[in-house]
């Protein structure tokens, strides 16, 4: 304002209140590209998402584990066998592998026959491939090749969906009066591979039933101590110390020994997945409980709390969901000690019982060394167990780093 | 220091007391008791039972009275180190359980050994030479230790070293020196059948370990101290070993906490699979025909074992950094 301007004459006089009629942009001074503002106006899981997709190894095992649950949806269609059907001609027979070519010259996937011989000396089966070139023992000159091309999408056994609906649909069958044992079979003859592929089923549910029981009794549990502190905080926090200083294993097999034997085998699956889930809410509920009480000290609660939101409010919308996140990923690291537990436990014959079948109780034909000798393949079920633990532990990984994608 | 001390004992006074409650509850929770297991064996033996001959059994070793003087008698036993009985072999548990207790601690012991060993410089390599080949080489590796079944593991590595060592498989001595005096061969023995144990029960800890030795090493890495330390021309090994090691290696002592309930739990079932003579077969036996006390001692006998680890690590903790004894306990 300059002396020379008339319009304040008065010197002293008031400017008159004056208020824009035009829009108000806040951004007007500091322009955001269309990228930035994407980024800033982001919700928080969108951006987990974001921070998830940078890390490879993550998204993989994420990929992997999607398509082993999705399996278990249609277990009996992608078997080619079901689980109980035997071949008693056909007992411990060795892997077949899927072959292309046969002589150089392209076929589609087919396997070789087995020729089938008795060791006399020793009573041991021995199974060769009939590819035309391998000699079996005993034999001056190779049988002829015997070449089973396999169908895909065929009527094989038949089974009940789920236990409901029957049918006979496979992905793929073995050849008319043919074999097809990718993974070989057991003692009593039964395909691994059909095996492992229902099995599935129920290891991976044990782990899920598991961690949900887990997760809900930590959330209560350590939300009750967060939350009331005092003596109710005290009593958590030494049962806490008490059970986490319990071996994880003794303490199952001494649980899994107190099922009546008379319950069913799906009681008894019920009855493992409690057991698994009882003990392993500490580390959730102790996670529960330090994050509430660091945030409830947090600006945003206190001026939640002035606004006269109610406890039950503050602790649903606003504290939960902050640290929600990182509740799911420590969750996702704790099914692959679930998974491992159930197949220790019916290792060892005091988990899962027949006719219902996991990855464990498979294992649990593997118990002597006599197998890895002679039936190296019965040991074939601790590979998706591997994978299985692996994916979930680097998923969960990536999970935690995402988890907190303000850092 | 003295005060922390006693504070920490007096602590595991209510501890033990809890476990041992828990463990009473848990051994007491198959329906029936030992007896009714053996009387049912014996009648499908078409054997006859004098009714009053059993109650008189029953009598002597308190079943019929309620469950909390049963467990208080039982309590009272183990203060004065009397186990209680073994219904199963007749005798009682203390000279059952014998040498079992001792080959027990010697297997944990050296796996943490074994794991501290393994773990410390493949977490410090991991992360002075982080996202190089061989960070991930490592890290893989450990992670398919910690993915392997246990048992599965160890019979592998029965067969293996059985072929290529000639190492006896199952137990933990060759047979000629089972029953005999200790001696060095005996010692060299229980030390080669050590090996294949250890291996298996320390791959599933290893790989926490070097994961947390990595995390903690990579956090002190970046603090202005190293920064300073390395302006100022301190030589690297120098400047690693004297400064951010040092404050590493807290968590390592107090990780012995996680790791113990987890070896203790790795051995069970790999001594089950080994046929080691360890509490683990012994155990699951009693586990599975009800003999009660005998599993209970066992059980009582595995948390003893974490619950005092725990404590060594704490004191070791308390040592190593005053920070702590300050705090007057709560470490965590």
């Amino acid at each position: 304002m300059t002396a020379t301007t008339g319009s304040a004459a008065g010197g002293r006089d008031k400017l008159p209140h004056y208020v824009s009629t035009a829009p108000f942009d806040p951004y007007s001074v500091e322009r955001m590209t269309a990228e930035q503002e994407r980024y800033y106006l982001a919700s928080q899981w969108k951006m987990m998402w974001w921070k998830l997709k940078r890390h490879r190894l993550a998204v993989i095992s994420g990929a992997i584990l999607l398509v082993m649950y999705a399996s278990i949806l249609f277990s009996e269609i992608l078997a080619p066998y079901n689980l109980h059907s035997r071949f008693t001609d056909y007992i411990y027979a060795p892997p077949q592998r899927v072959h292309l070519f046969h002589d150089g010259s392209f076929v589609g996937p087919f396997v070789y026959g087995f020729h089938y011989s008795l060791d006399m000396d020793n009573l041991a089966r021995i199974y060769t491939p009939r590819d035309g070139k391998t000699v079996p023992p005993g034999l001056q000159a190779p049988p002829a090749a015997e070449i089973q091309k396999l169908r895909f999408f065929c009527r094989g056994d038949p089974y009940e969906y789920m236990g409901l609906v029957s049918g006979s649909l496979h992905l793929v069958c073995p050849a008319e009066n043919g074999t097809m044992f990718l993974f070989g079979t057991d003692r009593l003859g039964r395909d691994m591979f059909s095996r492992i592929v229902i099995g599935t089923r129920i290891s991976l549910t044990v782990g899920l039933i598991g961690v949900s029981i887990s997760f809900l009794l930590g959330i209560i549990i350590g939300g009750f101590a967060g939350y009331y502190g005092g003596w109710v905080d005290i009593i958590v926090q030494r049962v806490i110390e008490v059970l986490r200083s319990l071996p994880e294993l003794p303490l199952w097999l001494a649980l899994s020994a107190a099922l009546p034997v008379n319950w069913s085998p799906i009681l008894i699956y019920f009855g493992i997945t409690i057991i698994l889930g009882l003990l392993d809410w500490t580390g959730l509920a102790r996670a529960v409980r330090s994050k509430l009480l660091s945030l409830r000290e947090e600006d945003f609660c206190t001026a939640a709390q002035l606004m006269g939101a109610s406890p039950k409010r503050i602790i649903g919308r606003h504290l939960l969901p902050s640290f929600m996140s990182h509740l799911i990923a420590s969750a996702t690291l704790r099914i692959p000690s679930m998974i491992l537990g159930e197949t220790a436990l019916s290792f060892l014959g005091l988990g899962l019982r027949p006719p219902i079948t996991s990855w464990g109780v498979l294992l649990n034909e593997a118990q002597n060394i006599n197998v890895v000798v002679l039936y190296p393949w019965l040991m074939l079920p601790v590979l998706p167990v591997v994978i299985m633990v692996l994916s979930f532990n680097f998923f969960g990984d990536g999970l935690r780093d995402a988890a907190d994608p303000y850092k | 220091m003295l005060g922390y001390l006693v504070h920490r004992l007096l602590i595991m006074i209510p501890t033990l007391l809890a476990i041992s409650a828990l463990t009473f509850i848990i051994i007491q929770l198959p329906p029936g008791d030992y007896l009714e297991t053996y009387i049912s064996e014996l009648e499908s033996q078409g054997e006859n039972i004098d009714p009053e001959k059993i109650q008189q059994i029953r009598e002597q070793y308190g079943l019929d009275q309620p469950m909390i003087v049963q467990y208080l008698y039982w309590l009272g036993g183990l203060l004065k180190g009397d186990m209680g009985f073994s219904f199963e072999y007749s005798l009682p548990v203390s000279q059952i359980v014998g040498d079992r207790l001792l080959l027990t601690f010697i297997v944990t012991l050296a796996t943490v050994l074994f794991t501290y060993i393994v773990a410390f410089p493949i977490g410090v390599y991991s992360a002075t030479r982080q996202y190089s080949w061989g960070d991930y080489g490592l890290t893989f590796l450990g992670f398919l230790g910690l993915a392997t079944p246990n048992f599965l593991l160890a019979l592998v590595l029965l067969y293996l070293f059985n072929r290529y060592f000639g190492i006896s498989i199952g137990g933990l001595m060759e047979p000629e020196f089972v029953d005999q005096p200790w001696s060095a061969a005996k010692l060299v023995s229980v030390l080669q059948h050590l090996m294949v144990p250890v291996l298996v029960i320390g791959t599933a800890g290893t790989a926490g370990m070097i994961r947390r030795l990595r995390a903690n090493l990579l956090d002190e890495l970046q603090k202005q101290y190293v920064v300073t330390g390395r302006a100022k021309g301190l030589p690297p090994i120098k400047l690693l070993l004297k400064y951010p090691l040092r404050m590493s290696l807290n968590p390592f002592i107090s990780d012995i906490g996680d790791l113990l309930p987890e070896l203790v739990s790795g051995s069970v079932i790999v001594s089950v699979v080994m046929s080691l003579p360890t509490t683990g077969p012994m155990l699951l036996s009693a586990l599975r025909s009800q003999d009660m006390y005998l599993a209970g001692s066992f059980l009582m006998f595995l948390a003893l074992l974490t619950v005092v680890g725990m404590f060594i690590s704490d004191l070791a903790l308390a040592a190593l950094d005053p920070r702590i004894r300050l705090h007057g306990g709560a470490t965590k």
